[in-house]
Order: C-alpha cells, then structure tokens, then sequence
C-alpha cells in the first residue's frame, strides 16, 4: 500500500480538483479501486469516501474489481452498433460467462462495452488488450479465444 | 525528424517571423521554411497516417514495413507520421515524395503492399493498385496520369481550411507548423492587438459554435472578457462525446499547434492566464499529441511567462476526461474539472461569468478554436465570405455507417446535404440504397434520402427536423433498421445521462424500455400487448414535449430528437414492428424466426454447440430444431451452418 | 424592490431573491420536490417550473432569480402538463405500496400525484426490487421508494456535515449509496435521522419496533413501562394535525395508559439526575482544569461520530449515561426493588425523538444482567402511529398524570429538548455548585436564538465559565478542530447533531420546516418559565432518589449506575 502514498506524494496540490488525476494515476497503477485506497485518497485530499465512490461510480473508466490477464473490449459506438456489434457482445457474454463489466474467475479475461474506438471506418472492432480487430464477425470470437487459451498454456 | 535541419534553429528566427514581411525574409530563413514545408527536400520523404483509425487498421505495422524496406536496401529517406486525410475507410495511407516531385498517396496499403510501392516509386513508376493521386504543387514535376487530389470526387467539393494540413504535416513537428506560417497569428496579436479588438474581430466574423451549440464565438468571448475576476479560464471541450463524431479527434491528432495557437488567441483574448484541454481519457494518441506540442510550445517560449516580452501569460494543462458522455456539457465538464460528478448545472449563471471555481471560464469546442488563427490571420470579412449570411466559414463533417467513402469532409456552410451525401461520399456502399442520413449523434435526427437537399447550416437544419450538432453523419442503408438505430440511441442517453433531473432520467428510460419492447417477440400472440405498445409509442411524442420542456440540460431536451424525427419519416417502420412484427430489413433479431432446414440439416451439432441461448436441440446425425421460444434471433447457428441448413423469415 | 408580473398581475418582488421565494410571498404555491429551506437549490426534480415569457424552455422557479418584468405564468396548461407528466414518469415504476407505507397521507409523492390529478397510469415502466437495507438500527431504506431528489445527500454533507451517503453510478442506473455501496450498519452513518426527516417519500423510514412490542403488551407475566422525552409531548400534536408547538403534556400519559403500558414515566426525571452527574462531572475538571472543554455526550449520533472520526476527542466527552439510559437504569434497578419484580420481567419502552437512540440502546455499555436497561426504542412517530392503531381518539382525552416514583420533575430536564437546553441546566446547576446560592435569573438568553453557535460566559466567584452550544454537526466541526488542537476557550460545550437539537430529532413528525421547528422549540421555553422549578437540583424526588440509591451525585455508586465509556471504532469514511 505504500504504493498509494507514493503516488499521494507526488500530487502536492491538496483540493479537489487533484482527486480525478490522482484516481486516474491509482487505477492505473493498480489497475482498479479499493475501498482502502478510497480511504486513504479520502484522508489525503480530505473528502469522504462517500463522494470518492460516488464519484468515481460517474465514469466510465474506474472499475472495482481487478481486470482479467486479457482485457476485451467491444466497440458499441453508432457504426459498429449498425454492424452488429450486440451479437460480438453476446457471443461473448456466453464463452466467457461474464457480462460487461465483469472478469472470469480465473483472472484470464475482462469484459467492457465502450464506444466508438476510432475505427467507424473498420466496423465492428473490438480490442484485446491493445490489439485491434477490424471488421469482426461474432462466429470468429470463440476462435480468437481458443487462441488466446492455447497461447497462455 | 527532419536530421538535417537542425531542430529548434527556427526558434531563433521567431521574431524575424514576427516582424518582417515574407518578401523580406533572410535567405536563410526562406530556405529553412522551403526544406521543413518539404517544398524543396534533398531525399525521399515517406509518410504513413498514424491517426487512430489507421492505427487499428493497421498503419504501425505498415510504418515499420517501410522503415525495414528502407533499412535492409539501405535507401536514405526520411520517415515521418502523419494525421488523418480524411479517407477513414480506405486506410492506411502512406504518402511518397521524391525530391522534385510532387507527393503521391496510396491507400488501402496492407503490409505486403509496401514493397511493390516503394519498388515502383523508387523506380520512377506509380503503381496503380492502392493509388489514391497526388497533391498538385506547381513548384514540383507532376506524376504522369496520376490524378490530382483535388480532381477527386472526395475533395473536389470540399474547402479545406482547418485540414489542410492534415495527413500532410507531421502533427509532432513545431517546426513544421511554424513553417507554414504557424503562431505568426499568435504572436503579432499580443504584440499589436487589444483584447477587445480580438473579440470584435471574431464576432464580425459571424464564427459560431462548432459543437452544435451555433452561440455567437465573439459574443461569448466579450462577456468573459468584460468581466471583472483576477484570474479567467479558457478551457478546450475535446470531450467529443457523441459516438459517430470525429473531427475534433482527428483535428488534434492531424494537427495540434492549430488547436494550440486557438487556445492561446481565445486566453488572450478574454483575459485568460490557463487554458485547459479536457479530453476523454480513451484520446491516447491525441493526449501523446498535444502534449508533446504544448511542451514544444513552452519551449520554443510561446508559452510560458511573458510570451515574446509581451508581457502577457498562459499556461495550458491536460485535464483526461474519465469518461461520461454527459461532461462534453460544459457545466459538467467544469463539475468535473472541480472533481465532482459531472452534474449538468443551471445556467444562468453561464461560465462566461461564473465557471470553473466560480470564475469567468470560456468553454469552447476543439473545431471552433481551431479555426481562430485563421480567422484572425485573414481577417473576418475573408471569413464572412465563406458560407452563408447567417452561417459562416466551413464545417467538419465526420461520416460513418453504410456509406461508400466514410471519413472527414470540410465543407463551407450552406453547401447542399445532397452534395455531400452523393457526390463527396458516393452515396451508400455499391449494391445497396440509401435510406436515409441521421445527423448529430445521439440527439440528432435523420432525413430520407429524398430529402436532403438542403444547406448544412444551424438554422437549416432545425427547421428540417434535424441536427447539425457536432456534425456526426451516419449513413443508412435499407439494410439498417430505423427502430433499431433510435432504440439504441436512447438506451445510450439513459445510460449516459447524468440522472439529476426527473424528466430525462426517467424519460429517456421509459422510452428505451418501450422500445425495446417494440422489437422483441411478444410472450404469447397477445392483441392487447401490441394496443399498448401502440398507446405507449403515442405517449412517447407527448413525453417528449416535456423532456424538452423541463429538463436541465441539453442531453435531456434533446434526448428524444431521433426518435420523434424518426416517427415523422419512418412512422411505417414503428407500426410494422408493432402490428407485423416484422423488421424488413432484419436487424430486431428478436423478431426473426429462425428454423432449421429438415432436407438440408446433416445433424451435425456444430450450430447446437454454439447456440448462446441454448435454443437448439435434436439427436446428432438427425436434423436439429430450433426452440423459437428460447432463439433470441443472434444468427449465429446460420453462420456457422457448413450446410447452409438454417433460414429464418 | 423590482416589478414582475406574474399571472397577468404586477407585483414587486425584492431583488436577488430566487422565483420561488418571490411566489411564496405573494402566496403563490408552485409545488417543490427537491429544494430544501436554507439549502443550495440543485433545479434536480423539476417540479417547480413555471412559464417564462421570453424563454424557450420552462423554468425551475427554485433555482432562477427574478429579474425586472420577467412575465410568469405559474399554472397555465403547458406548466400543468409537465409537471404532471413529471409526476407520472415518478410514479411509472414506482411500488404500489401506499397502502402499507409508512410515508402514506405525509408523502410528497404522494401528494403531489393527488394534487396534479393523477388518476392513472399511463406510462408503464420496469418495476425495480432492490433490496431494502434494514441492517442499520436506526433507519431504513428502501431504494424502490427512492425519487432520487437527493434532499438526504444534502443534509448528510451540508448539515450533518459526515456525508455517508451520495450518489452513485448515473443515468437509468443512479442511485442512493455510503462509500463502497456497504449496508448503512457498516458505513460511516451515525444514525442521526436528518435524512429521514428530509426525505419526501417513504425511501428512508426509521427501524421499527413496534410490532415486537405489541407481543409484550399482551404478555400478562411482563411489567411494561414506558418513558419518554420532552420532545415527544410538544410535537406528538402535529401528526394528529394541531398547530405545532401545542404541547400534550399528560394527554400522552393518558393514551399510553389507554394502549396498555403499566407505567409511565418522563425521561426528564433522568433529565434532572443527568444534569446533575454532569455538573457534577465538570465541576471536577473545572477544578483540576484538565480535558476541558468538556462536550456533552447526551447525543448518541455525536458519541458515533467521535467514535468513528474524532477518537480524539473521545476524553472530551462527558461519561455520563444520557437520561433515558439512566432512566432505563433507575427502573431496572431501583423501580424493580421497590416493586419487587425481578428486573426480567420488566420490558423497557422509550419513546423517543431521535432515531440513533434505537442504536444506541443496542450498546453493550447500556446492560444490566447482560439484558438491555431499554428494551424497544420508538420514535415519536411511532408513537403517532401506536395511538391510532389502538384506535384512541386524542381528541377526547383528559391529561392524567405520570407515575411515581419518577413523577416529579424540573423545567431543567425538559430543557434538555433545545439545542442549548443542556448547556443551560447544567450551568444553573454548576453555578449553585460552585458559588452556593442560585442564578439570579435562571435563563441563560445567549445560549437561545437562531446562531448555529451560541456562547455565554457565566461569571462565579471561581472564575468565568464559558459554555457554548453548537447544533448542526457540520457547524461544529470547526469548534472540534480546535478542541484537538487545544485552541478551544470553552469549558462546556454542548454540541448537538441536529439542526436546533432534538426538537427536530430524526424521530419527529414531518415535515419539519423552519416554523414548525421553531414552535416546538418556544413551547419548551415557554415551560421553562411557567414550571415554578428550573433547576435539576430543586427536584425532591431525584434527591429522595439519591438518598435511598445512588447517594449523592459522583459518588461511587452512582458512578457505577451511571457512568459509560467510549471506544474507538473503525468504519469507511
Ligand atoms: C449533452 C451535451 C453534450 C455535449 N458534448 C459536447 C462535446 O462532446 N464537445 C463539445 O465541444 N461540446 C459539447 N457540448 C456543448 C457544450 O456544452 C458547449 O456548448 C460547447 O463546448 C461550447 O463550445 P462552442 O461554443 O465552441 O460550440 C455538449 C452539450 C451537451 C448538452
Ligand atoms: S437533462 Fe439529463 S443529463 Fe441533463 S441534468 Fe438532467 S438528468 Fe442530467
Ligand atoms: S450446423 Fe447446420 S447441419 Fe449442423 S446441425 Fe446445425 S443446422 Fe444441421
Ligand atoms: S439464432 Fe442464435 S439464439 Fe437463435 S437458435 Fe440460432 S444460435 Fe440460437
Ligand atoms: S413513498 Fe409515497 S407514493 Fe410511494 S408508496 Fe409510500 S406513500 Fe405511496
Ligand atoms: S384510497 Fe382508494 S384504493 Fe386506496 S384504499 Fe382507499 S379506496 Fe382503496
Ligand atoms: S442518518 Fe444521519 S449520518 Fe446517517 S445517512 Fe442519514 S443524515 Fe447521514
Ligand atoms: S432517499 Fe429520500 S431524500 Fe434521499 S434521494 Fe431518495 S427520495 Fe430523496
Ligand atoms: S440531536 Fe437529539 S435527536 Fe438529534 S441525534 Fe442528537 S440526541 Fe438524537
Ligand atoms: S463505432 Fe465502433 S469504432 Fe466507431
Ligand atoms: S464513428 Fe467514431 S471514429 Fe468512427
Ligand atoms: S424544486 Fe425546483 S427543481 Fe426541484
């Protein structure tokens, strides 16, 4: 956790303009939010825990739960919608087991939906970390997984 | 990039810039502008659009081809990134110029491609496969029957101001952009111009808001201006929210000391010390762009303290934007600057007056800042002349969807819908019809095909029952399904609304909830269901009267627009879907229903075992059936199918 | 001074104020679900446009300033219709509960739906079935009731000042939460009840028990007392609908006699022994000058929120029993020898303003025989409810009084009610303590008024005594930053979580407006001065008690009998 105050440390300024940055900064070294970095970024900028969550359960990018080894997230901007982008999302809703949001429980994989990643032109996209997939059909999904699986083995 | 010259040695020729006439340039001077314009270049130049969008279709990998084609025959060219032409769906672009040649482009280049190329280049041959055409420049020897770009259809029609220099340049070079006469607008205005006389100038201009918003620029900057705080903001909205919009994206990512010197102009111009840019955080490229270009600009001392001993201030931070669609509105967005839920607030009092941390703050969009330079540059009549009376200079159109060419278009206002829809972009894919466009995003509307002879101006638009907006244009072919594309318009609202007020949270929520109803089966074959469903569609007009009414916001005023312009053009497709229960063009999979083919099913489980709902059953090596109560309509066991056993009607 | 019209009519209408205001004092009522008296309008609910000629859209009157001949029109058709249809997305999805609700016939919902002539329901939405959070003691909530006006975030940040519960997620997924979305008994919530007291529906209601009570009633084997807080007898009025204020000084004894209790008693008995371990107390550290400031513990909202954010402070605190807990004391005890009951057979009922005493009661400190000293805890609204459900008409009762051996009592006691009460009775005691003789004038008028923090200095031939009373515990806040860090110049200090104290506990009737509150608060006063006794010290019957008890104040039985401790606790705050 002295991570935490590390990272505390560097944002001198103490208001609450600081607390979307110095969440961004926690996320990105830990990849999500706790309770007890809440506390402790609470205590430093003097704000309750309440408004931090509140606030970080506003947007979109902070999480509460740890993501998977692979990240995957579905494009459902307007021009991948049109292309079909739901039936990517189900497709993997049902490999994965999981819904947006969520991690298998073997840590492997993450789900999110986000929109539009750029790529209207490329429709529909989904990315795996940071590897795009251009123009994806949702019958190619299980195979890119069974990569992935057959990879990490 | 550019090894020879030496970077930073036009730093020190800032004031010669600044002071004397371009006619009375030292040649010193005159040179170092003709080598980094790349007017006159001692060796090849090679560049590959790096924009996101060519990014994820495969640009990195393209840029490396070339730098290991160059490498392994150990050709010495220069190799630098470029923004985005405009060409979404044709990339990626790479672009090759020899010394004394005019530049050619290529698109659609795949890895493999890069080798043939450059082959034929080097050997003084243009290839015609991935030939986009070249960019005409008098000083240089034209390619023989290459076409010039601006004989295309994409750009032939288009007035490029604020593009110009996109997918040309290279977005990380200061002194690239100083060299096509970069900042010199900046920097004469804080040494020649009073505050006021920036203001007056971009009213007489007629510039209006480029996020849709169509407010009088100078106008608001005056009020900022006049009054009284010791510190003022200016702040960049780069949230660019609306999904379907990217231009402003494609500005930072093509271009950023563009945007840059706007801020600096704006800040001057209402008194402001900080400047900031929200941006959404997914921005990676353009973030890793335009803080490399600030950081250029605070070296080259065009920000900092006491700019060129003008006695005047700025400085301009990044704030990243984690994410609510919501924050693009600028009371929010200054919520969310001040590390709050980015809760729209009333107005007034307007930010102009009372902002970011209660003190006058200018929220201003990335496309309106950035055609401040040129505005100032060129004096505001020469941008009165373009566009219309009431709608001046030009406007970024981003086009995604079914459309033939989908990407960036700058046309000047008043310009014909028609003429971008069918002459820029070619209409609707080959084979297929154009239906209709849908205009601004979320909170947008759409006109049929048959009625978009109309100018694009604010005004315009309105009174047609459609958007301008930020200036999103999806395209829709008979193969899209209306109901489809509103209903996730308004799940998208009720997700991204911010939740404060009764009207649009709840609202927008109602109406997602008929609407997915209107494309789903009906538990059992129910006259009474579908009543309903027809009364609730009826209530849906009138609720949207008071979403409009009463709502605190734009996203809840405006929420329901798609949806009522969708009524008033389509109003068939809604009661097919609730009479018929039928979607011609396929989309509301729930209605479909899929069945297996006894003749043509060989048993052979495969679609079975891939069903996500379960909804497929049978013993192997005997024709499978399809459960239509459990089948969601995904389409997967018709895709799968080797047999082509599975149909649906 | 500016002139509007409004309706078709002129009126003047003072500068700078908001729409709202201008039309409440022309007694124009625009109906209002969001805006809070003396809170930051947010122009959440909408409910309160009106039409304003020259504007596109409506306009939220609570939010929006007048200006020089702005034209209004408060009630024509267009505005009707929104503010229905506002009403009617409310209640598309919103349970059919009214029938069991608590909220029923004081809803603003509710209300408002009556009003507008909502007579059916024409939007149909997806009913939600959160889960209701019943873990804390003190209050409930049940989300599904939840408008989302956002009234009890406010209160919680702007007045309690602790802010437990804010918003969470946004859009169609918004809701009420603490930090972390924990059960509220887990969270940072000391229990005050603001937030129910602010709330317009049923979302937040206090933790019943009424119910378990009634199985005690019935039981002739069990000995049922009740006792209950000054508070209680002067706003029990307002949820029969008299005037606020009217005080029911022995009506209650007679319902509660009626509905079956077996004795009943006034918590200001407790009241008076109270004041005197207290005075008692701080005449001590007065002496030795040390963990001064004292700050009075009688609160149980502040006891958890030293506990939970300032241990500290935790020295500071008064450890004496708050007087229902000495109460509770007393009858187990003392009532049950002189009965001769065993103490088992005695079920314990306080009725009560505050909603955190039903947590309280649970504390492991407030046992005799490893069985609670108070068994159920209702609040005042309870009570209201308890009457009516026995179907006694408080319109026809003749006053009775209270039972011995705790019937004889002071104004002291009953002051404890006021934010300022206590602080006040103690002194009259100190004062007698310290100098021997009595106050010259008994009221102690700096400590009353309308400041969220009042002070006095009370000269005695020991020195000054400075007390102080803050209410509100947001406004406290700072008083206690300088108690930490030792700058404070006080030497009691009575501090009080709600608004003008336990007159508007967490437990009373709503609403509770400004007016309402201030008519309970006068009542009280206006006790003080007609009771011929005004000081703790004067009541015979406590001394009878101390004498056959507890033996004199400080001593060490009564020490035993009434002392308490405090401890640190951990929570995500
Ligand atoms: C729901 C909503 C979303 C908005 N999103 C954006 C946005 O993404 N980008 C933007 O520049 N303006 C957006 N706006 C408009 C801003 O509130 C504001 O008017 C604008 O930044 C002013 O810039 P302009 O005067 O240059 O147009 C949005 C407005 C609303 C109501
Ligand atoms: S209209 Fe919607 S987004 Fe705007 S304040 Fe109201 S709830 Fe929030
Ligand atoms: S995949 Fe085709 S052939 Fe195989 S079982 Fe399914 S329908 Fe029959
Ligand atoms: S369409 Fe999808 S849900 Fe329906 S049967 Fe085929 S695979 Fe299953
Ligand atoms: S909260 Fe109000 S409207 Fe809702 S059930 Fe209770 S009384 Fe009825
Ligand atoms: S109000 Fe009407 S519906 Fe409700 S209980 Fe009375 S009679 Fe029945
Ligand atoms: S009971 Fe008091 S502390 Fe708890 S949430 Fe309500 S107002 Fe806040
Ligand atoms: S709990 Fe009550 S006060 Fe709080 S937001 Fe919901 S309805 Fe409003
Ligand atoms: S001020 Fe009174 S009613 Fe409020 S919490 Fe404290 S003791 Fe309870
Ligand atoms: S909508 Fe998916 S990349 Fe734009
Ligand atoms: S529509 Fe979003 S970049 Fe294509
Ligand atoms: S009372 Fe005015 S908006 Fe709620």
């Amino acid at each position: 956790m002295d991570r935490i105050d590390q990272i505390l440390n560097d944002f001198r300024q103490v208001n609450r303009d600081a607390l979307i940055p110095v969440l961004q900064a926690v996320q990105d070294e830990f990849g999500y939010l706790s309770g007890e970095s809440l506390e402790k970024i609470g205590a430093h900028l003097r704000l309750p825990a309440s408004k931090i969550y509140g606030l970080a359960t506003f947007y979109s990018q902070f999480t509460f739960a740890p993501r998977g080894k692979y990240h995957i997230r579905v494009c459902n901007g307007t021009a991948c919608h049109i292309d079909r982008s739901t039936s990517i999302l189900k497709e993997l809703n049902k490999q994965l087991g999981i819904v947006d949001g969520e991690a298998t429980r073997d840590g492997m994989f993450s789900l999110e939906v986000v929109a539009c990643m750029g790529a209207c032109g490329q429709s529909p996209v989904i990315a795996i970390n940071e590897d795009y997939y251009p123009k994806v059909r949702s019958s190619a999904i299980r195979g890119l997984l069974d990569d992935i699986r057959t990879k990490h083995r | 990039m550019t090894e020879e010259v030496h970077t930073g040695s036009i730093k020190k020729l800032i004031p010669e810039f600044i002071e004397k006439d371009p006619k009375e340039y030292s040649p010193e001077l005159v040179e170092l502008i003709e080598r980094l314009t790349h007017l006159k270049i001692l060796k090849p130049l090679i560049m590959v659009g790096l924009n996101t969008s060519g990014r994820i279709a495969g640009a990195r990998r393209v840029f490396e081809a070339v730098t290991g084609y160059l490498k392994e025959r150990d050709i010495d060219a220069e190799m630098a990134e470029t923004g985005a032409i405009g060409l979404n769906s044709e990339e990626p672009v790479l672009s090759v110029q020899l010394p004394g040649r005019t530049r050619v482009l290529f698109i659609n280049v795949a890895v493999d491609d890069v080798q043939v190329i450059l082959d034929d280049v080097f050997h003084h041959t243009i290839p015609r496969e991935k030939l986009l055409g070249q960019i005409r420049d008098e000083n240089m020897d034209a390619w023989q029957d290459v076409p010039f770009l601006d004989e295309l259809a994409f750009f032939s029609r288009q007035r490029r101001i604020l593009l110009k220099q996109n997918g040309i340049i290279d977005p990380l070079s200061i002194d690239a952009y100083i060299a096509h006469g970069g900042y010199r607008t900046f920097l004469k205005t804080i040494r020649y111009h009073t505050l006021e006389e920036i203001c007056v100038m971009m009213e007489e201009s007629g510039l209006r808001g480029r996020s849709g918003s169509g407010f009088l620029t100078g106008k608001k900057w005056m009020v900022a201006q006049q009054t009284p705080a010791e510190q003022k903001y200016l702040v960049c909205n780069a949230e660019e929210s609306d999904p379907g919009a990217f231009m402003d994206r494609a500005l930072m990512e093509g271009n950023p000391h563009q945007l840059i010197e706007g801020i600096c102009i704006a800040a001057y111009a209402i008194g402001a010390t900080k400047a900031y840019i929200y941006i959404r955080s997914e921005y990676n490229d353009s973030i890793r762009k335009l803080s490399a270009a600030i950081q250029a600009a605070r070296d080259y001392g065009i920000l900092g303290h006491n700019i060129f001993f003008s006695g005047f201030n700025l400085s301009i931070s990044i704030r990243k934007g984690p994410g609510a669609f919501v924050c693009g509105e600028e009371t929010a967005l200054i919520a969310s600057m001040e590390g709050k839920r980015g809760m729209p607030q009333s107005k007034p009092p307007y930010p102009a007056e009372r902002g970011f941390h209660k003190k006058p703050t200018i929220v201003n969009n990335v496309e309106t800042l950035s055609n401040v330079p040129h505005i100032i540059a060129n004096g505001p009549e020469w941008f009165r002349g373009i566009g219309t009376g009431d709608c001046t200079g030009t406007k970024i159109f981003s086009v995604s969807g079914r459309a033939r060419t989908r990407g960036l278009i700058e046309i000047p206002m008043g310009t014909s819908l028609e003429v971008l829809v069918q002459e820029i972009i070619g209409g609707s894919q080959p084979g297929r019809t154009l239906k209709a466009v849908h205009i601004g995003g979320p909170y947008g509307g759409m006109l049929p095909a048959s009625k978009l002879n109309i100018p694009v101006c604010y005004e315009t638009f309105r009174r047609a029952g459609a958007v301008l907006g930020a200036g999103g244009i999806l395209v829709l072919d008979e193969k899209t399904c209306v109901v489809d594309l509103v209903k996730y318009f308004m799940g998208f609202m009720k997700h991204q609304s911010c939740g404060k007020c009764i009207p649009c949270r709840e609202g927008t929520k109602r109406m997602s909830e008929l609407l997915d109803e209107i494309t789903r089966k009906p538990l059992a074959e129910d006259q009474h269901d579908t009543l309903e469903k027809f009364r609730g569609l009826m209530q849906l007009e009138k609720l949207a009267d008071v979403m409009r009414d009463t709502s605190l916001c734009g996203l809840g005023q405006l929420a329901a627009n798609p949806l009522i312009s969708a009524l008033w053009h389509f109003r068939e497709e809604f009661e097919e879907h609730i009479f018929d229960r039928h979607c011609k063009p396929n989309v509301c999979r729930e209605l479909r229903t899929y069945y297996i083919d006894v003749e043509l099913c060989t048993g052979c489980t495969v679609c079975a075992k891939r069903c996500p709902e379960d909804a497929i059953i049978g013993t192997e090596r005997h024709p499978y059936f399809i459960v239509p109560d459990k089948c969601t309509g995904c389409g997967i066991c018709k895709e799968v199918c080797k047999f082509s056993a599975v149909f649906y009607n | 001074m500016i002139k509007i019209e409004v309706n078709k009519k002129a009126v003047s209408v003072e500068k700078g104020q908001t729409i709202l205001s201008a039309l409440r004092e022309h007694g124009i009522m625009v109906p209002t679900l969001c805006s809070m008296e003396e809170l930051t309008p947010t122009g959440a609910c909408r409910m309160c446009v009106v039409e304003v000629e020259g504007f596109d859209n409506l306009v939220p009157a609570c939010s929006f300033k007048v200006q020089e001949w702005m034209k209004i029109k408060t009630h024509s058709a267009r505005v009707l219709r929104a503010r229905k249809a506002n009403v009617e997305l409310l209640l598309s999805n919103h349970p059919d509960d009214c029938l069991y609700c608590e909220r029923s016939g004081n809803c603003e919902l509710q209300k408002l739906a009556e009003d507008l002539n909502v007579r059916n329901r024409r939007i149909q939405g997806k009913r939600t079935s959160a889960k209701i959070d019943s873990s804390s003691l003190g209050i409930v909530r049940d989300p599904d009731k939840c408008i989302l006006c956002g009234r009890c975030v406010r209160v919680c940040e702007e007045i309690v000042g602790i802010s437990t519960i804010d918003f969470e997620r946004r859009g169609d997924q918004l809701k009420i939460a603490t930090a972390m979305s924990e059960p509220l008994q887990f969270s940072s919530c000391i229990d005050c009840g603001q937030c129910v007291v602010a709330c317009p529906t049923g979302a937040l209601i206090d933790h019943n028990q009424f119910q378990e009570l009634d199985t005690s009633l019935d039981d002739p084997d069990m000995i049922v007392t009740v006792q209950y807080t000054p508070e209680v007898t002067v706003s029990l009025a307002e949820a029969f609908g008299f005037r606020p204020g009217t005080d029911m000084k022995g009506i209650i004894n007679t319902a509660l006699r009626r509905i079956g209790f077996d004795y009943i008693f006034e918590t200001a008995f407790g009241g008076d022994v109270f004041i005197q371990e207290q005075a008692a107390e701080l005449i001590a550290r007065f002496r030795r000058k040390e963990k001064m400031p004292m700050i009075t513990s009688r609160c149980p909202a502040l006891v958890n929120y030293v506990e939970e954010f300032r241990p500290e402070l935790i020295s500071f605190l008064t450890p004496v029993r708050p007087p229902h807990q000495i109460m509770g004391k007393l009858i187990n005890k003392w009532f049950a020898t002189k009965k001769q009951v065993p103490s088992n057979r005695i079920q314990n009922v306080l009725i009560t303003n505050c909603t955190a005493a039903k947590y309280e009661a649970s504390r492991p400190e407030y046992a005799s025989d490893n069985s609670p000293d108070v068994d159920y805890v209702l609040t005042t609204r309870e009570l209201a409810r308890l009457i009516r459900l026995n179907g006694i008409n408080i319109n026809g009762l003749d006053p009775e009084p209270a039972d011995g051996p705790f019937n004889a009592i002071t104004s002291a006691g009953k002051l404890l009610a006021n934010a300022g009460g206590e602080a006040e009775a103690t002194t009259r005691t100190v004062f007698r303590e310290i100098s021997k003789k009595e106050m010259q004038d008994p009221r102690i008028t700096k400590l009353r008024g309308n400041k969220y923090l009042r002070d006095a200095v009370i000269a005695t031939p020991k020195g000054d005594l400075r007390v102080a009373v803050v209410h509100g515990l947001k406004h406290a806040l700072k008083v206690m930053d300088e108690i930490s860090t030792g700058k404070s110049e006080y030497d009691l200090i009575e501090i009080m979580v709600c608004r003008e104290g336990c007159v508007n506990g967490g437990g009373q009737p709503i609403p509770a407006n400004v007016n309402v509150i201030r008519a309970r608060t006068k009542t009280i006063y206006d006790i003080d001065k007609s009771e011929s006794l005004h000081c703790a010290h004067k009541n015979n019957a406590v001394a009878k008690m101390y004498e056959e008890f507890a033996r004199a104040p400080a001593s060490d039985q009564s020490r035993d009998l009434f002392m308490t401790r405090f401890a640190h606790r951990k929570v995500l705050k």
